[in-house]
Order: C-alpha cells, then sequence, then structure tokens
C-alpha cells in the first residue's frame, strides 16, 4: 500500500462584509473528493444554507435531512427542489454560531449523480440552537466545477468563513 | 478560485498537509460484494473509508468485519431520518457491524449512497475499537435516508484488514477510498 499525503486546502473565502452568496468556481478535478468547512451566520434571521452545483437552478436537486433542537428529532425531505441544503441551523446574529462540514463525494467523476453528506451545527445558548446531518443529491453526472451558497433569506454575514478542502485517493 | 459576492479577506491555494494520507483505493467489480483493504500500517493513529456505493440487485447494507473475525463481536448503535421521521435502535453481538450502506438496483438509476467512516485507535492494542460513521442514501423520493452511527469490535487487536461486504455485488462505479490520520 503506497501512502500518499491529502486533504488539501484549495481556497478561503472570508466575508469582509455581508454578502448574498459565495462562490467557489474552476475547481480542479484533481481531487476525489471536497470537505467544504464554514463558520457563518446570516445577518437578519434564523435561516438555512442551500447550494447549487455548475450554475443549475433547475428542479434537479434533493435531501433528506435528519435534526434535533434540543427537544425535538425529526426529518424532512425535499424532491425535485431546486436546491438542495447544507445547514439548515444558520442564527441570524453576528456571533457566528453556525457550523458545518460538507463532503461533496466524488465530485469529479463523470458516471455517477453526486451526493454529499453535511453535518451542521448553531451552537447558541440562547437563539434555537440545534444540530443535524444531511445526505443531498445533485442528478447529474457531469463533475463538478462550481457551486454557489446562498442563504434562504438575507444575506450572510460579515465574518464568516468558508474553506473548502480537496481528498485525492490513491 | 473567485468570488461573485463578497470580499475575500484571506485566500490559500494547494498548501499541503501531511497527516492525511491516501492509503489505498478500492473499486466494485460488478461481479463481487466484497471489498477488502488488507496489510493496513500501523504507522497512522486513525482511519478513514470514504465511500460512494452501489449494488447491482437489492442489497444496500454494508457489513464491516474486521482482521477477518466473523464471530459474535460486533455491536452496533444508530440514529436515522428517512425523510418524514426519525429513529434509533442498537445491536449486540452481531457477526458484523452493519452501519454503511448503498443504493440498489430498486433505487433511482446513477444514485450512489455515501458513507464517512472514522476507525479510531485502530492500532491500539489496548481497548476494544469503536467506529463512527455518517451515511446517507438520497433517491429523490422514498427510500432515502441519513444515519449516524457507531459500531464497536470487541477486541483489542490492531487492525490490519477491514472488510465491506453488501449481500450483492457492487457496481463499477462504486468506490471505497482508505486514508490515515496521523498523531502528534
Amino acid at each position: 500500500m503506497a501512502a500518499g499525503s491529502t486533504y488539501t486546502p484549495i481556497a478561503t473565502q472570508t466575508l469582509g462584509s455581508a454578502a448574498a452568496s459565495v462562490t467557489f468556481s474552476s475547481i480542479s478535478g484533481a481531487y476525489t473528493d471536497l470537505v467544504l468547512v464554514t463558520n457563518m451566520a446570516i445577518a437578519t434571521v434564523n435561516g438555512s444554507i442551500y447550494i447549487r452545483f455548475n450554475g443549475d437552478s433547475g428542479n434537479n436537486y434533493s435531501y433528506t435531512n435528519l435534526y434535533g433542537d434540543g427537544s425535538t428529532v425529526g426529518s424532512v425531505r425535499g424532491t425535485n427542489a431546486n436546491k438542495t441544503y447544507i445547514s439548515w441551523y444558520v442564527s441570524r446574529n453576528t456571533a457566528l454560531e453556525a457550523v458545518s462540514i460538507t463532503n461533496i463525494m466524488n465530485y469529479s467523476n463523470a458516471t455517477t449523480y453526486k451526493s454529499f453528506l453535511s453535518r451542521g451545527n448553531r451552537a447558541s445558548a440562547s437563539n434555537s440552537p440545534g444540530t443535524e446531518a444531511i445526505v443531498g443529491m445533485w442528478r447529474n453526472t457531469a463533475a463538478i466545477t462550481s457551486f454557489v451558497i446562498t442563504a434562504d433569506s438575507g444575506n450572510i454575514s460579515t465574518g464568516s468563513t468558508f474553506t473548502l478542502y480537496g481528498i485525492a485517493a490513491a | 478560485m473567485s468570488p461573485i459576492l463578497g470580499i475575500i479577506a484571506s485566500s490559500n491555494f494547494q498548501r499541503v498537509t501531511s497527516s492525511y494520507a491516501s492509503i489505498a483505493t478500492a473499486n466494485g467489480t460488478g461481479s463481487s460484494g466484497v471489498i477488502t483493504f488488507s496489510s493496513i500500517p500501523s504507522t497512522y493513529t486513525h482511519l478513514q473509508i470514504r465511500s460512494i456505493g452501489r449494488s447491482t440487485s437489492t442489497g444496500t447494507t454494508i457489513s464491516i468485519t474486521a482482521n477477518g473475525d466473523t464471530g459474535s463481536n460486533y455491536a452496533r448503535h444508530y440514529l436515522y431520518g428517512d425523510g418524514a421521521t426519525a429513529g434509533a435502535g442498537a445491536n449486540a453481538t452481531q457477526t458484523s457491524m452493519q452501519i454503511a450502506f448503498t443504493t440498489g438496483s430498486g433505487n433511482l438509476a446513477d444514485s450512489y449512497g455515501a458513507n464517512v467512516i472514522d476507525i479510531l485507535d485502530y492500532a491500539n492494542t489496548n481497548k476494544y475499537k469503536t467506529l463512527r460513521v455518517l451515511s446517507g442514501v438520497d433517491v429523490n423520493g422514498s427510500g432515502g435516508f441519513v444515519q449516524l452511527s457507531s459500531g464497536l469490535w470487541q477486541s483489542s487487536t490492531a487492525i490490519t484488514s477491514i472488510t465491506l461486504t453488501n449481500s450483492t455485488n457492487y457496481t463499477t462505479a462504486t468506490q471505497f477510498a482508505l486514508y490515515g490520520i496521523k498523531g502528534a
């Protein structure tokens, strides 16, 4: 077994001012998986963050979510949607209490629909905290070369960070 | 990389770290439901297996065993959501850890199950071995689920091989990639 070092930082974006969305483009196909690590908030409302791949805003997305908010556990699904979520629990303040790690699996193959696994948390003491796991799918076999992260409502807050890593299999 | 909206305050490009290493990758053949990583070196602290998978028939559960042990030495706990309800369960005295998943022939074409499997302190000979798994199958409708699982192998032996078995065959686009994570 030959081992090769991987888990390579590709790019980091830190918002210097509130923005409606964040885009990663021209993503190299040199890796097997992508990992997106976020620490963020939404400027005005509690909300969710969704993702679209390769500029596709058609009804080609779906997701299944498992969540717990401290008193209730549940699951929801979206089908034939025009976006898919990487985090439901994003808080509205400037404390940047929401974190998520999204694994975009085998993003560069041209054979399979693209799946991702995401884990998110809003670690607030008072602002509707919660934790979640999400599986999502983009029904397209094209290699992912770009994606856009957008808040459902309002802007993503100043200081939010987004770091993209690439993992290459042997 | 360039943002369409927002201002970049910092950027990092192609800075390679050495604590996470690719050890081996195995692809499905279409004629076997067994993937084995063997001769795993003990030079790492943790292992991670990342996979997408689909079976050629109806089998969608991946059974994980270590070091060829098929005795009743495994246990699992899991928490899942199927799009409508959340549930949990546990099983002890198992002959494998059934805590990873694929899609199957009954699911939407070209859809694949995804798994990230963490195997903690796999080379330590002083404790039983534990796994943590994030799994998901989304098929744009009924049948999809996301699951958080833990697995236990009741052996203090260092793990040197891992077998991931589906009751039916893996498609050729199925892929399992094994990585090693070093401690300080």
